[in-house]
C-alpha cells in the first residue's frame, strides 16, 4: 500500500492543493489518490484540487468518474494539467483549467500582446461546443466555432475563423492592447482587459468580420473588417 | 444478426427521449425489423409505461446484470408486434448499480438477437449518461427548439464527439411551424446552424403524442398522426431508406430550405 501512495504528490498552492500522478495506469493513480484522500478526509475537506497527469491520457469518463468521486468528498476538482491534447481537450470540455499559474498582480502590466512573441499561440481545429472553456497564457486561434455556453480567456488576441457566439476574454492578464477578431463577431459577452461589453446585436444585421479592440478613449470598439482597406 | 446499437440522449431533460424510443421502436418493428429496447433511466422507470408493458415487468436490466435471471427472461414482447421486446429499468435501484462496461457486456450480448437495440439514455451528463451511451454504435439527440435545450443538446454533442462515438444525429422534437412562422420559435434552420450535424427527423408538436403515450400505444401506430409519421420517417432513415422530411407547412418554403440544408432534396 505504501508503494502506491507514493504515485501521488500532494501539495499547497496558494489556492488549493496540488496532485501529481506520474505515468503508471490510470485506474492505480486515482485509487491512490482516493486512498490518500480517504486517510485524511480533514486535510482535504471543502479543498480546490488542481492535478498534474503528466502524459495520461484522459477522457471525458474518467475525469468525470473522479470530479464525481472527489466532490463526493467535498473536494473540488478545478483544473487539470497534463501534455496530452487530448487531456487537455478533455479538461476543456469539462470547463476545467488547463493551466495553474496566476500571474500576481505586479506582473500583470509588465506582459503586452507584442512580449508572448510568435510561439505562443494554441491553435484550436475545432468548434467548441457548450461548457467547454479553453484558458491560455497567450493567444488562442479557432478554426471553427465557438458555441453559446463556451468560453475563452486568453492572455494574449482571441482570432476566430468562424463564428463567435460564446464569451471571450483577450488581454486576460491586463493587456488593453489585445484584440477580438471573429468572422462572425456575436459573443454572449466580450471583454478585452478589464473592459466589457454584452453586445445586444441586431439579429438582422449582416455578418462581416469584425475587429473589437479598446480605442484611444478607453472604450471597447467593433470595427469591421473590410477588403479595401 | 447483428444488431445496431443506438442511444437516445438529449442533455436536457423532458425534451422526448423516452418518447422517441419508444416511437421509434414500434415503428421499426412495423417494419418488419426485430428491435430491443432497454430503458437505460434507472430509478426513473418509464418507456415499460408509454409502451403499455408495465404490468408485464418481472426482472430488469438490474436483475439480468447482476445474474438473477438469464437475458431472456427480462425480455418482455410486447403485446401487438412479436419482434418488439423492452428490457426495462429498474424502479428501485439508482444509477450506479449498473457500470459502462456491464452495459457493453449487455449490448454485445443482444447484438446477435435482433436488428436493432434502442436505448433510452437519462437526462444529463452524469454516470447513467455515460452507460447509456457505452456500447452505442450511434447516437441520437434530441432536442426542442428552444435555447436552453440546444444549448444542452450542444454540450451533449461536444462530449459526444470527444469520446469518438462518431457523429451525432440530431432529432427536432415538438416544432410547431406557426409559432417558426411568426418567429416566436427557433427554426430548424437556426438550430443545425448552431447544432451543425446531420439531421434525421423533425418532428411537430402533436397533442396525440400525449394521448397515446397515456394509452400505452404510442402514436407511431396512427397513420393519420403527423408526429406518428415523422417518427416512421426516422425509423426509415435508420433501416437505410431515403425519405424525404415531411411538408409540415407548404406555403413557407421553410421545408425547402431544410431539405437543401440536409442535403436530402
Ligand atoms: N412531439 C410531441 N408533441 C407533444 N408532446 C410531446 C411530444 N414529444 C414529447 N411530448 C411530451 O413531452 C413530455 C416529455 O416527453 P418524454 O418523457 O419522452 O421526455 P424525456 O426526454 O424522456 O424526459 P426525461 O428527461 O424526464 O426522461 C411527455 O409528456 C410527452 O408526451
Ligand atoms: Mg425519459
Amino acid at each position: 500500500m505504501e508503494e502506491t501512495r507514493a504515485l501521488v504528490q500532494i501539495k499547497g498552492l496558494r489556492d488549493g492543493l496540488l496532485a501529481s500522478l506520474d505515468d503508471a495506469s490510470w485506474e492505480e493513480q486515482r485509487a491512490a489518490l482516493l486512498a490518500q484522500v480517504d486517510d485524511n478526509p480533514a486535510f482535504f475537506h471543502g479543498a480546490r484540487l488542481a492535478l498534474e497527469v503528466a502524459s495520461q491520457i484522459l477522457h471525458v469518463n474518467e475525469l468525470v468518474e473522479l470530479r464525481d468521486q472527489l466532490s463526493e468528498r467535498n473536494i473540488f476538482l478545478w483544473a487539470v494539467v497534463g501534455e496530452s491534447p487530448t487531456t487537455e481537450q478533455t479538461a476543456q470540455l469539462l470547463g476545467l483549467a488547463t493551466r495553474i499559474s496566476k500571474p500576481r498582480p505586479e506582473e500583470i502590466r509588465q506582459v503586452r500582446v507584442e512580449d508572448l512573441g510568435e510561439e505562443t499561440a494554441l491553435f484550436l481545429n475545432r468548434t467548441l461546443r457548450s461548457g467547454t472553456r479553453v484558458e491560455f497564457s497567450g493567444h488562442v486561434i479557432v478554426l471553427g466555432d465557438v458555441n453559446p455556453g463556451a468560453e475563452i480567456v486568453a492572455e494574449g488576441n482571441v482570432l476566430v475563423w468562424g463564428k463567435l457566439r460564446g464569451a471571450v476574454h483577450a488581454g486576460s492578464n491586463g493587456d488593453r492592447t489585445a484584440v477580438v477578431c471573429a468572422l462572425d463577431l456575436s459573443p454572449t459577452r466580450l471583454q478585452i482587459a478589464d473592459e466589457t461589453t454584452t453586445l445586444s446585436l441586431d439579429p438582422q444585421r449582416t455578418s462581416n468580420p469584425e475587429t473589437a479592440r479598446i480605442n484611444e478613449h478607453g472604450k471597447l470598439q467593433l470595427e469591421i473588417w473590410s477588403p479595401d482597406r | 444478426m447483428t444488431a445496431k446499437v443506438i442511444t437516445i440522449t438529449s442533455g436536457k431533460g423532458g425534451v422526448g427521449k423516452t418518447t422517441a424510443v419508444a416511437n421509434l421502436a414500434v415503428a421499426l418493428a412495423l417494419e418488419g425489423s426485430k428491435v430491443v429496447c432497454i430503458d437505460g433511466d434507472i430509478g426513473l422507470r418509464n418507456l415499460d409505461v408509454i409502451l403499455g408493458l408495465e404490468n408485464r415487468i418481472v426482472y430488469d436490466v438490474v436483475d439480468v446484470i447482476e445474474g438473477r435471471c438469464r437475458l431472456k427472461q427480462a425480455m418482455i414482447r410486447d403485446k401487438k408486434l412479436p419482434e418488439l421486446y423492452l428490457i426495462p429499468a429498474a424502479q428501485t435501484r439508482d444509477k450506479n448499480a449498473i457500470s459502462a462496461s456491464e452495459m457493453i457486456r449487455l449490448v454485445k450480448d443482444l447484438r446477435s438477437e435482433c436488428d436493432f437495440v434502442l436505448i433510452d439514455s437519462p437526462a444529463g451528463i452524469e454516470r447513467g449518461f455515460r452507460n447509456a451511451i457505452a456500447g452505442a454504435d450511434r447516437v441520437l439527440v434530441v432536442t426542442n427548439p428552444e435555447i436552453s435545450a440546444v444549448r444542452d443538446a450542444d454540450r451533449v454533442i461536444g462530449i459526444l464527439e470527444s469520446e469518438e462515438k462518431g457523429p451525432a444525429a440530431l432529432i427536432l422534437n415538438r416544432l410547431n411551424p406557426a409559432l417558426v412562422k411568426s418567429k416566436d420559435m427557433l427554426s430548424p434552420e437556426d438550430v443545425l446552424d448552431l447544432l451543425a450535424i446531420e439531421l434525421i427527423g423533425i418532428v411537430p408538436e402533436d397533442e396525440n403524442v400525449i394521448i397515446a403515450s397515456n394509452r400505452g400505444a404510442p402514436v407511431a401506430y396512427e397513420p393519420k398522426s403527423r408526429a406518428g409519421q415523422a417518427f416512421r420517417n426516422i425509423a426509415k432513415r435508420l433501416r437505410g431508406e431515403t425519405v424525404p422530411f415531411l411538408d409540415l407547412d407548404a406555403q413557407s418554403g421553410l421545408w425547402n430550405r431544410l431539405q437543401r440544408l440536409t442535403g436530402r432534396k
